[in-house]
């Protein structure tokens, strides 16, 4: 599965909303109704899923799902 | 590893919080919050808050009263206390030797710790290294805090979270055919992160003035969302490092005990245990969070409630400023 369908499965499973909502310009907060733990809860889902260590620094700047696709991917390369 | 010459036990367990309670609807009316934010952010729906004349050994003092009377021991048969507190009566001297003072007693170390939430758990794991050592045999561990003292009544994310109250445990060297004791225990640190959880003024970095009191600096600042992670990822490494060094697995654990803090830490926790969420005991909703005392109080009452029982094995985990964390494992 690419990075992509996989953080929006996770988005979709840990936000409880709809796959068509989960498009790039979508933030976390404003747009999927997230709030700010939950968007520490999608942070340590990528990071158990991906593998990795995502830092506060970087985990702060990934306010949509457009970010954290571009993040991981790049991280992930 | 040192080699044991005795084992230690929990004999006695008491606790003790404030009268007063106050509701998520009370804090309605103080800051701009709700019953519904707090609840689903947190799992807290009241608190109790001590009167303007009780301290820290005043809710101490309530509790290991009851412990002592649980552990079927003298008072005289104490010989260390230890008060995990970050909210003592005094800077110094320490609320131990308040405490030592006001059961009557002298002529033994009587100390405070200070490692936040996870004090507690510091203070215990203390306790246990001095009870199997052969060194002492009734130690009274006293988890307290005062922290709505603290607190920065116009800062809505934190004045709603912290609560008061005192648990109170009575360690004791175990009998050679006892079932009851320590089997393992593990505390740790990660200092790079002191500063998310920290009470800036009132000691020598920023000494009390009329500045450092008009800026709110003797209250509590905490950055939450950051600490969510370290301490759902910290209190699993804890409980991690005990089971494998015991070779148990997490479905031989009969409860749960966790700091309360925050119940969707709480599950985060749980969900990556794997620990089935009926082990898991709970009261943050009753009493938010009160910091050291969170664990003695939930222990206290599983016990007094016959939910815990002779011969369970219990795990506990915690977390803190520091950031602290830890964790220990007893068959009660």
């Amino acid at each position: 599965m690419d990075i992509k369908s996989k953080v929006t499965e996770i988005i979709v499973e840990e936000l409880g909303v709809e796959e068509s909502e989960v498009i790039l310009d979508a933030s976390f907060i404003e747009d999927l109704g997230a709030d700010s733990l939950d968007t520490v809860e999608l942070i340590m889902k990528f990071e158990e899923e991906f593998d990795i260590d995502i830092n506060d620094e970087e985990a702060e700047k990934l306010t949509t799902v457009g970010k954290a696709i571009e993040y991981l991917e790049k991280k992930l390369k | 590893m040192l080699t044991k010459e005795y084992h230690a036990k929990i004999s006695g367990t008491g606790m003790y919080v404030p009268d007063k309670i106050l509701t998520n609807y009370d804090l309605e009316k103080m800051v701009d919050t709700s019953d519904e934010w707090i609840k689903s952010r947190t799992g807290m729906s009241e608190r109790r808050i001590a009167s303007k004349e009780q301290a820290a050994s005043d809710l101490s003092y309530e509790a290991a009263v009851k412990a002592i009377e649980a552990a079927r021991i003298k008072t005289k048969e104490i010989d260390m206390i230890i008060v995990a507190t970050i909210s003592p009566d005094h800077p110094f001297p320490s609320t131990a030797c308040i405490l030592q003072k006001k059961l009557g007693l002298k002529g033994f170390p009587a100390f405070d710790i200070a490692a936040g939430c996870t004090g507690w758990i510091y203070a215990a794991n203390i306790a246990k290294q001095y009870i199997e050592n052969g060194i002492v045999s009734n130690v009274l561990v006293i988890g307290v805090e005062i922290l709505t003292k603290l607190v920065n009544w116009s800062d809505r994310s934190t004045c709603v979270l912290f609560g008061d109250g005192a648990g109170a445990t009575i360690i004791s060297r175990a009998d050679e055919k006892d079932i009851s004791r320590f089997i393992d225990s593990e505390i740790s640190a990660d200092g790079t992160h002191y500063d998310l959880l920290i009470q800036n003024a009132g000691g020598s970095r920023i000494p009390a003035s009329k500045e450092s009191v008009e800026g709110n600096l003797h209250t509590i600042y905490m950055e939450g969302n950051k600490i969510f992670k370290h301490a759902v990822k910290s209190m699993y490494q804890a409980c991690e490092v005990v089971l494998k060094r015991n070779h148990l697995d997490v479905h031989s654990i009969d409860w749960l005990i966790t700091h309360q803090a925050n119940m969707r830490i709480i599950n985060a926790l749980g969900k990556k245990l794997n620990i089935d969420e009926k082990k898991v005991i709970v009261n943050i909703e009753k009493y938010a969070n009160t910091s050291a005392a969170t664990i003695p109080i939930a222990l206290d009452e599983a016990v007094r409630s016959k939910k815990i029982r002779h011969g369970d094995l219990v795990l506990m985990a915690s977390f803190g400023a520091g950031l602290t964390s830890g964790s220990l494992l007893l068959r009660m």
